[in-house]
Formats: structure tokens, sequence, C-alpha cells
């Protein structure tokens, strides 16, 4: 019973954190109707950037409080910065675009990131600082339950808490869902698109910054070549749960990271990613529009 | 046409990018040691790189739009309907193919067996991309898992021939139908998914393939893959490695004759017009009757039969498979030589091939930064130029039957 409230646990955990990046995914989808194949790159670029001003502050010798303040700080701007960009060089010229073209560009942003990481950076995969700290008091329970799982599930929630009422109570969040649902009567109305566009990568950017963060301190290394595997299991757990639906992200990514915690635990580790692409295809098969997506009907 | 306000904007977008890239370009650090390393000099490189570059992308783009407005009141299309017009007249066309297929032919004798070596890389890779051309080109369904029927016709090959000892000319029908049947496995399914689903699908596919043959080791021997894989057979004539190399390239030249003859037949034939219907419309292309399931059955079934063969060419040239040959980045390569060179267009497609890998053999200077380059290129080529180096022939026959509308 200890082993499955663990493999459980890690799961909830692992599922948060594909939630954080499938949210980008899934809004950006809602919104532009476009694939950010990107994404995950800007994840990967997240935690890069968490890597050096981590190692950089600790060198400092600053408390750790601050440096878990000023990196995350840091991984959201940079990583905010590059969605943006990316919108405007490889997406926005393409906005009338053949669908096929805007989805070639992104795939082709995303092997330029890689590569740019790879060049400036290494090869190698780099021991990322341990950045979550040990809490003492749970010594009883700590073997099943761990400090960095709660630390993720709290971030994860508060991140998803913010989210909501900036996309339900504010005035970015409405001109948001006004141009997800009609992008012409949305400008009709006087809302700059653009500008809701770049908003919407921006914060779907900020969002897969944090989980870059709390992936490289849980997994301990990070490399040029996460954000791939990363960005397509959490477009998985988008896909799964309803793309461009927020809270059948949230759902996808849960039952996702499910999936995999009891498929490592108690078939093989060797077949973890084979699980999640085999899901996909099902569940793209099976259910294309998600377990709470709307299905579309194509207009002729 | 470019202003001073202008040069002033590219100005504050490069110290845009010397901001963004700051943290990656110019800062190193080392963990274990705890040691920083600041490269400065990177950040003159990105603000002079990243001025010249906006600066360029500014007057493109503004370039493009001027003339798509130009092209919707004059009604003209294509700025380089050269080769397609030397190509449209009979004699030019066979004295050029003639021509080429001497050069091709005579080519090994010229030069080394490295340039032969690199030459027969390149021919394979035209050969999958003009496999790829169909699915990616002609069908308009975006496959971004390709590889693994590469891979599927590859390890045909290497298990056949470690098993049971089958020959290159055995399997080489086998890896290719084996291919297609995967294909077909692959296609049922996603037949009702669009678009971007469809890509995922295949993408996922194509991780699945390569995921289960890493780690079924009793199946494929694991990460260690595949060696001692056999040549060619020539007739049971024993051939030196500079024979078999020369064997290979000639086989080459001529599967590349066959694929582009086939290509063409097929591309004029009843199901390639029925592929470029459902690429231009589906709903419109099923009112007119076409069958969805089979069309988008034959073009990946057709496409992957290519890419079984070359698998088997290639298991068969490198004597050592293993799955780190088939990742998503060969995915990615083959789908940007179809890209590059101009979807739908047999002709593009092949010198998209010879740019692409002959490109970075030649400058072996620039290979550590080519897959940047690919992918710099294809976010390019999206922007600016869509349809390719050599656009796809469609477009200049509407413009043809437009002046000759204007003509009679």
């Amino acid at each position: 019973m200890d082993y499955f409230i663990e493999l459980f646990f890690s799961g909830l955990s692992r599922g948060a954190i594909y939630a954080l990046i499938a949210l980008g995914y899934t809004m950006v989808y809602g919104i532009i109707g476009l694939i950010n194949f990107a994404h995950g790159e800007i994840y990967m670029i997240g935690a890069f950037t968490s890597f050096i001003v981590a190692t950089i502050l600790s060198i400092l010798g600053l408390p750790l409080l601050a440096i878990v303040v000023l990196t995350g700080l840091a991984a959201v701007v940079w990583s905010a910065s590059y969605g943006y960009t990316i919108e405007k060089i490889a997406y926005q010229p393409l906005r009338h675009a053949p669908r096929l073209s805007a989805l070639i560009s992104a795939i082709g942003m995303s092997m330029f990131l890689q590569n740019y990481v790879l060049l400036a950076q290494t090869s190698d995969f780099l021991p990322f600082p341990s950045l979550i700290p040990d809490f003492h008091f749970m010594e009883p329970v700590a073997h099943i339950v761990g400090s960095t799982d709660l630390v993720i599930l709290f971030t994860t929630t508060v991140a998803m808490i913010v989210l909501t009422v900036l996309v339900k109570y504010t005035k970015i969040g409405k001109a948001m869902r006004a141009t997800a649902q009609d992008r012409t009567m949305a400008m009709l109305v006087g809302i700059n698109v653009n500008r809701v566009i770049s908003a919407t990568f921006i914060i779907g950017s900020s969002l897969a910054a944090i989980g870059g963060l709390l992936i490289a301190s849980h997994i301990g290394q990070i490399n040029f070549y996460i954000g791939f595997l990363a960005g397509i299991k959490a477009f998985t757990a988008a896909v799964l749960g309803g793309i461009g639906s927020i809270p059948g992200a949230v759902l996808g990514s849960i039952v996702l990271g499910l999936t995999e915690s009891f498929a490592t635990g108690y078939v093989s580790s060797d077949y973890e990613d084979v699980f999640a692409f085999s899901l996909l295809v099902l569940i793209l098969i099976f259910k294309p529009s998600g377990l709470l997506g709307k299905s579309d009907t194509q207009k002729v | 046409m470019i202003s001073f306000r202008e040069i002033q904007r590219c100005f504050f977008i490069s110290l845009w990018f010397v901001f963004l890239t700051f943290p990656i370009m110019v800062v190193r650090v080392n963990s274990i040691e705890q040691t920083v390393q600041w490269r400065w000099m990177n950040v003159v490189y990105v603000l002079v790189g990243s001025f010249f570059l906006s600066l360029a992308f500014r007057y493109f783009l503004k370039r493009k739009e001027m003339q798509s407005g130009k092209q919707e009141t004059s009604g003209d299309t294509s700025g380089q309907s050269l080769i397609h017009r030397a190509l449209s007249v009979p004699l030019y066309r066979n004295s050029i193919y003639a021509v080429l297929l001497i050069v091709a032919v005579t080519f090994p004798f010229l030069t080394s067996t490295y340039q032969v070596n690199i030459m027969t890389t390149a021919l394979m890779y035209v050969v999958l991309g003009l496999g790829l051309n169909i699915v990616v080109g002609l069908a308009g369904l975006l496959d971004l898992g390709y590889v693994a029927f590469y891979a599927v016709g590859a390890y045909t090959y290497a298990l056949l021939n470690y098993h049971f000892d089958l020959g290159f000319w055995q399997v080489l029908p086998i890896g290719g139908l084996l291919a297609a049947l995967f294909g077909i496995l692959l296609g049922f399914p996603v037949l009702r998914l669009r678009g971007d689903y469809l890509a995922i699908v295949t993408l996922g596919f194509g991780e699945i393939i390569r995921l289960v043959l890493e780690n079924w080791g009793e199946f494929s021997q694991g990460p260690s893959g595949v060696s001692n894989i056999d040549r060619p057979g020539f007739f049971g004539i024993e051939l030196s490695l500079d024979q078999a190399i020369l064997y290979i390239y000639l086989l080459m030249v001529l599967f590349v004759v066959v694929t582009i003859f086939l290509v063409n037949r097929l591309q004029d034939s009843r199901l390639g017009r029925a592929w470029i219907a459902l690429r231009e419309d589906e709903i419109a292309c099923q009112a007119m009757g076409i069958d969805k399931i089979k069309t988008k059955l034959a073009a990946f079934s057709l496409g992957a039969l290519w890419a079984g063969i070359i698998g088997v060419v290639f298991a068969a040239k490198t004597t050592f498979i293993n799955p780190a040959s088939f990742t998503f980045l060969e995915s990615a390569i083959i789908l940007s030589i179809v890209v590059l060179g101009g979807m739908g267009s047999i002709i593009g497609v092949i010198i998209g091939a010879l740019v692409l890998i002959l490109l970075p053999e030649y400058l072996r200077a620039l290979s550590e930064f080519r897959m940047l380059a690919f992918g710099a290129i294809l976010v390019c080529m999206m922007v600016f130029r869509p349809q390719g180096i050599i656009a796809s022939v469609r477009r200049t026959y509407t413009y043809k039957s437009r002046k000759q509308k204007q003509n009679a």
C-alpha cells in the first residue's frame, strides 16, 4: 500500500509539472489554433536560465530562499521574453498562411532553439543544484511523499489559481477568451488581437519556466534535449484533456502523470515513454476531442 | 527603402536580443567546481549579428508584402519559371536529363571514394525526400514519423541477414513491403485525424518504434544495434570495399532514376490527382466522390515503401545500424528537404536534398551549425518563401493557362 501511495504522489507531482507546460500549449492553441512546437524549448530555456542564475547566486553565497525567489523570477522573465520573441518572428508573419506552414515554422523554431542552447552551452548533462530543502518535520512519511512532491504540488496549485483569476476576472483574460472564441469579432469590438496573442505567449511561457525550474531541481540534471520529450508529453496531456480547454489540460496532465507513474512502477521502467506515446495515439484515435474538449464540426 | 527610423528600430531590436540571449550566450557556469565563465565577446557578436539580421528580416518582409500586393493587381506569379520553361520543351528536357545521367554515372570514376560515399548518402536522401513528398507534398498529410518506416526497412534487412543470412536483393522487396504494411497499419487508425493531430500521431508513432527498438533487446539487440551486415551481392562475385561502394552508388543512381520516373507517373495518374485534391480541400475532395480512406492509405503506404527500400540500402551501405540513426531529427531533416525544395515539386525535392546534405559535408566548418541552420532555414522559408526553392509545377500551369487565354 505504501508503494501505491508513493507512486500515486510521484504521478501527481509529475502530472502537476506536465500541467504547467500543457497550459501553454492549450492556451496558444485555444487562441490561434497553432501547436506551438517550440513550447517545450521554452521550458528547456527556463531550466537553463534557472541553472545559470542559481549557480551564480549560490557562488555569491545568498541564502537559499533568496536564491529560489530570484531564480524563479529570472526564469520567468527570460522564458516569457523568449515566448514573446518567438511569436513575433516565427508565427506572426504566418497568421494567414496555411496551417502546415505555421506548424513547420514551429518545428524549425524548436530545432533552432535546441541547437542554439547546444552550441552556446554544452551537450552534456549538467548537474542542477538542489533548490528544494528537505522538510525534516515530516520524517515519518518522508519516504512516501517527498518534500519535492509537496513543493511541486503547492507551486502548481498556486500557479493554477493565479491563472484562473487572470483568465476569469481581469480585462486581458476577458480579451483572451473573446479572441479565442472569434478573432475577427474580437477585433471588431476593439480588442488589440496582437497584444492578446503576445500576452498568451507570455503567460504560457512563464508557466513553462516555472515547470522547468521545478523539474530541473527535482531530477537534478538538465540537457539541451529535455524540452523535446517534455513538450511532447505535455502536449499529449493537453490533447488528452481536450486541447483548448484550461481545466482539460490540468486533468489530462494528472491522468498522464498517474498513468506513467503506475506503468513504470508496476510494469517496466524501460517503456515509460512508450506508454505516454501509446496513450496519445489511442486517445487521438478514439476520442480526438479529448476528455473535456468540444468536438469541432468542420465548416464547409 | 530603409529609413533612419527603421535603422533605429533595428538597433533597439538588437539590444533586445542581447538581453534575450544574455544568460545562455554569455554565461557558462560549472555548478560542481562553482566557477563562472563570462564570454563578453558574445555580446558584441549578438549585437552586430542581430542588428543586420533584423534589418534583412524587415527588408524581406516588406518586399514580400509589396510583392503580394503586386500579384493581386497584375495576376502575375512565379519569378523563377526558367527551370520549368526549360523543362517544358521536350528537346531541352531530354538533353538535360541525358547530361545529368552521364555526369552521375561518370562521377565516381573522376573522384575519390570519399566523394562517392557522400554522393551516395545524398542520393539516398533524394529518394527519401521524394517518398515523403508523396505524403506531405502531394497528399498534404504532414508525417513527422517518416523515419520509422526507414527504420523498419533497415532493421528488416539487418535482422533477416543476421538470423537467416538472407541477401540484399531478397530482402529489398520484403523491407519495402513491410514498411508499406506499417504505413497502412499507421494510416488506418489515423485517417480521421486532420492536420496538426495527424502530425502529432505520426510523431508519436515514430518515437514508439524507436523506443521499442532501443528497449526490446532480445529482438533488436537494443542500443548497441546490429553490426556486420552484408553488403549487397553482385551475382555471387566477391567485391572489394571500393568496388562495393561504387556498386552501391550506381545502384542509388538507378534507384533515383526509377523513383523519379515512378513518382512522375504517379503524380499525373488518377491517384496523384486525388492526392492533390485531398491536399487542396478534403471536404470538396470527398464531395467529388474520391474515396478519402483509400487515397490516404495509398499515400501513406507508397511513401513508406520508398522509405523501407532506402532503409534496406542504408543498412547495406553502413553495415551497422542502431536506433540512434532513427530519431525525430532525421524525420525533420527529410521534411526540411521537402519543404526547402518545394513541396510537391520533384526537381525541387532533388535540389533540396542535394543542397541540405552536400552543403554541410563540403563546408565542414559549418557542420556544427548545421542543425541550427536547418531550424532557421525552415522558419525563414515559411515566412518568406513558403513555396520552396522550386515551386510546384501546378502554379506555373495556372499562370500559363491565363496567358494563353489572353493571347487567344
